[in-house]
């Protein structure tokens, strides 16, 4: 049997879900046995037309170079995987699609007419099939083995849907929600991480994007009735996942008006 | 009569660069008149997402401004905001911070190295190659990389966007057990880096001298990493704080990255500079080990950067020892009060010196932000060091032995292109 082959790409990211790759030490060894790399631009394989069994995309639509960039991917290749909040959700940069940005180029750069740029940071299933979505900010490398091994086997990977809590819970944590009255958005965040924050005293924020039934409007009313700024509240579920409806409805309801702050 | 030979070299995509970047050359009559490297990372506007934000977000939004040196980018805005705030977080808490940057010199150094540079002067197209003729130098590296990742998790629970930073200090101190579990490997990984100090001091790197003005924080009495002033070859010396009096940037129409000058000059950031400015405040085993491998600093070889970066990984264990052993846990944050403000600090990334100032009004929320990373410091640099690098070289070579050469160039200064940040141009602030 032929060595089913992988590509990686990079659309608009911070490169940190490569990373995960390039950090898996021997275990990146044990995946170059296990399937033939076929493109993978930071760790130097230039191959970008080459077809493959699976490829791993990073990062969100966010130009005109992305979508057609994504378009020939899809094309070449037998199964997308979509990795990481950017490319499932839009990313950190798909706050773009929730505040007035329109002004954003010109106050940063001086000359706007050499940027192309687009209006808004879009998932990679709003432009393509995606046949399967690992979630994180980064993924994680268990799950990216695992998916790996999965998909060699011809069987979908068993990721979870529940939220952040259940993890939580069962790694015996104390809630920082009740005991410290941290802005936790666990109650509303797909499980994943292994609880990664309220295991070291930290609020979750919402790395692996909107869990199954997310009850924002339930958490913020806790939050804002535990004594966090209203704008506070607002700007937690606008954050790594800010491209996710459920989350840009929570922000809607809990922010304050800019003319009102002003007044 | 002949007709000048023009060549447009158009190199389309860098590898074995974080981010995403192109070069190209423009060359009339065997002259290089211009040498490009245009940075198509697309904008992503941090500055932008930071606004409005309360400052405890902070280390959340700015770490996704790169994946490979996100703590330099926590540490910086987390530092700027405590003097934003009059915060002084004691010493246990700047030891420990320590460690954090020892970790992600060490990840991203070992990175660097074994991934994106060694491949070019050992006749690899890629590490994966590499690994099947090298495989003890190649395993060496991955293991002071899984050491450097392993440093960050420890007080940030994964080395990718760690978590553990705070306004203030840290969300958690390390458990005793796990930090003495760490120390035997922290034992070896020295000995594993002072293997990599001696085999990168037996490469036959190129001998190749420029002048350049090297920037880099320098502290009295330590290897300057998060605190210190930031000065010069030049004799500079300001505090983080006049930064910008000093450093400005420009938009080339090429680049989303903006191009940073010292009153009006290029200059080098990074590994090199820093040991070309600090050499002296490095421990004496470090000192003892660059001499007896026939290292010597300051250099005016942009290749040394590699024995530069090679050293720092030996560096950054020899310092993690020092810091956690005999470790026990203390109070690992103090309280920190909304107030309104403003701060600016500097610290060094793996790839070079970070400027970050933030304004807060009086609940805390960001009204103002301003980051400028180490690649856009250099990109200027760069681009000098291009024309005068392939003028020496001779455009009479191939395109093919133009490129390598180019991008062998590059490599040496590590650009990280990821972070597509940027600052606002016209912004003025008042004290």
């Amino acid at each position: 049997m032929a060595q089913a082959s992988i590509a990686v790409h990079k659309l608009t990211s911070c490169s940190g879900c490569q990373s995960v790759f390039l950090n898996l030490g021997d275990d990146l060894l044990v995946l170059n046995e296990l399937v033939e790399i076929s493109h993978f631009i930071e760790a130097g394989l230039n191959n970008f037309d080459a077809e493959v069994d699976i490829a791993f995309v990073e990062g969100s639509i966010t130009t005109p170079d992305d979508e057609a960039r994504i378009l020939k991917v899809r094309e070449r290749s037998r199964f997308v995987v979509a990795i990481g909040a950017c490319a499932c959700s839009g990313g950190v940069q798909a706050l773009r699609n929730v505040k007035d940005s329109v002004g954003w180029a010109g106050a940063v750069y001086a000359d706007t007419e050499y940027l192309d740029s687009l209006a808004e940071s879009r998932p990679v299933a709003q432009l393509v099939k995606v046949d399967l979505e690992l979630w994180g900010c980064p993924i994680s490398g268990r799950q990216l083995i695992a998916t790996v091994r999965a998909l060699l086997q011809g069987v979908p990977p068993v990721l979870p849907t529940e939220k952040v809590c259940q993890e939580c819970k069962r790694a015996g944590n104390v809630c920082v929600l009740v005991t410290k009255a941290a802005p936790c958005l666990g109650p509303v965040t797909r499980a994943g991480c292994g609880a990664l924050c309220p295991s070291f005293g930290a609020p979750c924020y919402t790395c692996f994007g909107a869990s199954e039934q997310p009850n924002c409007d339930s958490l913020g009313e806790r939050l804002v009735g535990l004594g966090i700024p209203q704008r506070q509240v607002a700007e937690r579920f606008v954050s790594i996942s800010s491209g996710l409806e459920p989350y840009q409805k929570a922000w809607a309801r809990w922010r304050i008006p800019a003319k009102q702050l002003d007044s | 009569m002949t007709d000048p030979r023009n060549i447009r070299l158009r190199v389309p995509v860098i590898t074995r660069l974080e981010g995403e970047g192109a070069l190209e050359l423009y060359c009339r009559d065997e002259q290089l008149e211009r040498a490009v490297l245009r940075i198509f990372e697309p904008p992503r506007f941090f500055e932008k997402f930071l606004e409005g934000k309360h400052y405890s977000e902070q280390p959340i939004i700015a770490a996704r401004i790169c994946g490979i040196c996100p703590i330099a980018y926590q540490m910086t805005g987390v530092r700027a905001i405590e003097r934003a705030l009059g915060l002084e977080s004691g010493d246990w808490i700047g030891r420990m911070r320590r460690v954090l940057q020892c970790g992600e010199w060490l990840q991203s150094h070992a990175l660097h190295i074994h991934f994106l540079a060694l491949p070019d002067f050992l006749g690899f197209s890629h590490m994966l190659d590499m690994a099947k003729v090298h495989p003890q130098a190649v395993k060496r590296g991955l293991r002071l990389q899984a050491l450097g990742n392993d440093l960050i998790s420890l007080s940030g629970g994964r080395s990718v966007h760690p978590v553990g930073l705070k306004v203030g200090g840290f969300h958690n101190a390390p458990a005793a057990d796990v930090i003495a579990a760490l120390l035997p490997r922290i034992d070896e990984a020295l000995v594993d880096a002072e293997a990599l100090v001696r085999w990168a001091a037996g490469l036959d790197l190129p001998d190749d001298h420029a002048s350049f003005t090297s920037v880099a924080l320098h502290h009295p009495t330590q290897y300057a990493m998060n605190e210190g002033r930031v000065c010069s070859s030049d004799g500079l010396d300001i505090d983080a704080c006049d930064y910008r009096q000093h450093f400005r940037e420009h938009q080339e129409p090429h680049s989303t990255a903006l191009y940073s000058l010292l009153d009006g000059e290029p200059y080098l950031v990074g590994p090199l500079a820093r040991i070309n400015l600090n050499f002296e405040q490095f421990p004496a085993e470090v000192r003892a080990l660059a001499d007896d491998c026939g290292l010597h600093f300051p250099s005016d070889n942009i290749y040394h950067s590699l024995l530069a970066r090679a050293l720092e990984c030996y560096y950054a264990v020899w310092e993690a020892r020092q810091l956690l052993s005999g470790y026990a846990a203390q109070a690992f944050s103090v309280p920190d009060e909304p107030r309104a403000g403003w701060g600016a600090h500097c610290t060094e990334a793996p790839r070079g010196l970070i400027y970050h100032h933030y304004g807060l009004d009086p609940e805390g929320f960001i009204t103002e932000a301003c980051i400028i990373p180490p690649t856009s410091q250099n990109q200027a640099r760069i681009e000098a060091d291009l024309m005068r690098g392939l003028t020496a070289f001779g455009l009479e070579h191939s395109d093919q032995e133009l490129q390598f050469f180019a991008e062998r160039l590059i490599r040496n200064y590590d650009p990280c292109i990821s972070c597509s940040v940027h600052f606002l141009d016209l912004r003025v602030h008042r004290h």
